[in-house]
């Protein structure tokens, strides 16, 4: 017989979680006591709910195991609100337990009371508000479910503090198999669909495989990377995307989208047949809709039904899980080639079609026409070159929101899937430092860089703390502009340089002595020079986090860059002076 | 293009607010909304009118589908289907008027449920059409008060909406 707080823990060890991420509170004090006593499943206190969120998104991220958030009702659930919201953006499965007031005081506007369920709703997959203390196993059982299928997400479980009650017990018996009538995830996709999309492929002349975030979570990296072997087409990835496809590969065009490389958006708008898997055609990526690849023909999977002709009309849709997908597409791919009327794909064609994607890599490559060595400062490009080479390309990387993020999703070569850790969807600043601590704490000997600005990381700072009393050894790479660096390039580009509650250099805190107050180490770098040789240090203090505090030129913009309103895909801004 | 989507809901707390939340969240617009329970207490019937292209259509749809609440949705619109609203109006019915709006009650095939000293209240039932076009009818008469409970449908024929 166990209690309701009892029944959560053994839950979640049956469930073989190996890390909780929360923050205790009134209302989540019977489940914290139950943790107290098992001593089973490892707690990450964190410093802000927030991060709890943050930090088992980053877990899942990169395990593909749901990650585990614990915090109190009221402000503690609130607080979970942002990084539930970004985890739902990016399809990241996630369940989160929030401690709910005594049963009879819902309602009430009881002390922490706040409706969970009904503020979390448009931003989760599913949530249960448990009633009674004997449904809590089946609870979490459908909710890991839940989370972790189909296309996958945050689930929320608001549980009454008085359904936790340590003198209140029930039997305990964790449910082996869960079915539910009213969802079925779809696990396999049509086969004449599949069929027609193989035979649309061979014969296009100017492929492109456009692969996103859904090819990671459904595990289908290896089998995107042997059907694009086989057929030798190009292939671009999402930011979500990135390493789903090897970013150190020829057939890689870089990513597409707003900031994407010149080649990808040209060979996405010039194409005949495009390949999307996992990606949802979301507005970084488009530009203005309606001018989106006027010569394609688009093949689309994806596992979720909702995401295919939400914005782009497709002509194959295919809804399946990615892995089962490929897998089909490919056996297709080489029983159609190998049959007696084989399909003859145009060699000729997609051999002009390479060519011409060499002569714009060449002419507008990402490094081409960089401007670099009038300034001593690093520049930030650089600056992710240079973590490239000293960790050999082989980090987990996790970033914030800004410019930062774009120059690291694309200088850092991602050759592997769920290496690159950032919210794409939601755009949440304050994402990275409490992701890498979910990413450190799932792969310990690994090198994990956190990529930041000092706007980003100010809004989740407090996790340095967290970071001491776990001994995590994270490398802070602060790409320190002084000014908020996206939204300066915005103002620089349409509001004539008008640098609105953009900057705030005089007020930023000294990062070396912040993080040596913390009990890690500083380096600062404010000459190119010294650049390499601070980010070999940071990496050889293999135990200790390093915050690296980056002073670049703070003048550069991200680009290329698409033209907006009413471009298309083609329409690029490649450096302050030049467009297509 | 006005719809009537036909919703089989799982019969728990919470679910109806999924839906309507869904539609406010994605900036579908509900014009009528009639939900309650089923023979089978597990499940709750929803029937929902709203306006909107083929293809907004199908993405309420296929959101719908995505509720994990939502066990099966049918578009009633795409095929012969019965359709009905149930109206209840109150009205002035003073002298001359009460006959005149008992004739008109007539014509429609409605029932007065309510006859108060100088007032009536009429109930009518029928598809949406038919609702409006009574209350048009009552020309000068004064309408005290409208009720309507959204309209409920289902399939014709052999069609069914089961789990």
């Amino acid at each position: 017989m166990l209690s309701g707080g009892e029944m959560i823990v053994r839950a979640l060890e049956d469930e073989g979680v190996e890390y909780v991420f929360g923050y205790p509170g009134g209302a989540a004090l019977h489940i914290y006591d139950a943790l107290f006593k098992a001593d089973s499943v490892p707690h990450i206190l964190v410093r802000h709910e927030q991060a709890a969120t943050h930090a088992a998104d980053g877990y899942a991220r990169a395990t593909g195991k749901p990650g585990v958030v614990l915090v109190t009702s009221g402000p503690g659930a609130t607080n979970a609100i942002t990084g539930i919201a970004t985890a739902y953006m990016d399809s990241i499965p996630m369940v989160v337990l929030s401690g709910q007031v005594q049963s009879h005081l819902i309602g009430e506007d009881a002390f922490q009371e706040t409706d969970m369920i009904g503020i979390s709703r448009p931003i989760v997959k599913h949530s249960f508000m448990v009633q009674r203390t004997e449904d809590i196993p089946a609870i979490i059982k459908k909710a890991f479910f839940i989370a972790a299928s189909g296309r996958p997400g945050p689930v929320v479980i608001d549980i009454p503090k008085d359904l936790t009650h340590p003198e209140h017990k029930f039997e305990y018996a964790y449910p082996e198999t869960v079915s539910l009538r009213s969802y079925q995830p779809s696990e396999k996709g049509h086969t004449g669909q599949i069929r027609k999309a193989a035979r649309l492929l061979l014969t296009a002349k100017r492929p492109v495989i456009y692969a996103g975030g859904g090819v990671i979570q459904g595990n289908g990296a290896e089998l995107l990377g042997t059907l694009a072997r086989r057929l030798n087409y190009p292939v671009t990835n999402t930011l979500m995307g990135l390493g789903a496809f090897p970013g150190s590969d020829p057939q890689f065009l870089g990513m597409l989208g707003m900031h994407g490389f010149y080649e990808a958006n040209m060979a996405m708008h010039h194409s005949d047949v495009i390949l999307a898997v996992g990606a949802r055609f979301d507005d970084r990526v488009t530009n203005t809709v309606g001018k989106f690849c006027p010569g394609a023909k688009i093949i689309h999977i994806d596992v979720d039904p909702a995401s295919i002709a939400k914005i782009i009309p497709v002509d194959i849709p295919i809804v399946g899980p990615v892995d089962s997908v490929l897998r089909e597409l490919d056996a297709q791919i080489a029983t159609q080639l190998s049959a007696a009327d084989r399909a003859s794909p145009d060699i000729q064609a997609c051999s002009d079609w390479w060519q011409q994607i060499d002569s714009w890599r060449e002419a507008h490559g990402l490094w081409h026409g960089r401007r670099y060595g009038d300034s001593d400062l690093v520049m930030p490009q650089d600056a992710i070159k240079c973590l490239y080479d000293v960790t050999n390309g082989d980090a987990y990387v996790t970033s914030d929101v800004g410019q930062h993020q774009m120059f690291a999703a694309q200088y850092y070569k991602y050759d592997l899937p769920r290496r690159w850790i950032n919210s794409g969807g939601l755009g949440t600043m304050g994402f990275g430092l409490p992701a890498a601590m979910g990413v450190k704490l799932a792969f310990p000997e690994m090198d994990v860089a956190c990529v930041t600005g000092e706007g980003s990381i100010q809004m989740n700072i407090q996790e340095l703390s967290t970071c001491s009393q776990y001994g995590l050894p994270i490398k802070i790479i602060n790409l320190r502009n002084n000014y908020l660096g996206m939204v300066k390039q915005w103002q620089d580009m349409q509001y004539d340089g008008r640098y609105s509650e953009s900057h705030y250099a005089a007020s930023l805190p000294d990062f070396v002595k912040l993080a040596e107050s913390y009990g890690h180490v500083g380096l600062e770098v404010k000459d190119k020079n010294d650049l390499e040789g601070a980010m070999k240090e940071a990496f050889s203090l293999k135990d200790r986090l390093v915050f690296v505090d980056i002073f670049i030129e703070p003048h550069e913009h991200v680009y290329p860059m698409h033209v907006a309103p009413n471009g298309a895909m083609k329409d690029m801004l490649l450096s302050k002076t030049e467009r297509t | 293009m006005r719809r009537i989507l036909s919703v089989l809901l799982e019969n728990e707390p919470g679910a109806l607010s999924r839906v309507v939340g869904l539609f406010s969240q994605r900036g579908y617009n509900i014009e009528t909304l009639n939900v309650a329970p089923t023979e089978d207490e597990s499940l709750s019937r929803l029937t929902v009118t709203t306006r909107g292209d083929v293809l907004k259509i199908e993405q309420v749809t296929k959101h719908l589908n995505k509720l994990v609440d939502v066990v099966k949705v049918v578009d009633l619109s795409e095929g012969a289907h019965v359709e009905r609203d149930l109206l209840l109006v109150k009205v002035r019915a003073v002298g001359a008027q009460r006959e005149e709006v008992k004739r008109t009650t007539d014509i429609f095939r409605g029932q007065i449920v309510d006859v108060g000293p100088s007032t009536y209240v009429i109930q009518l039932t029928g598809p949406t059409d038919k609702l409006d076009s009574f209350v048009k009818a009552l020309g000068e008469t004064e309408i005290l008060e409208v009720v309507r409970s959204g309209v409920a449908g289902m399939a014709r024929g052999e069609k069914i909406l089961a789990p």
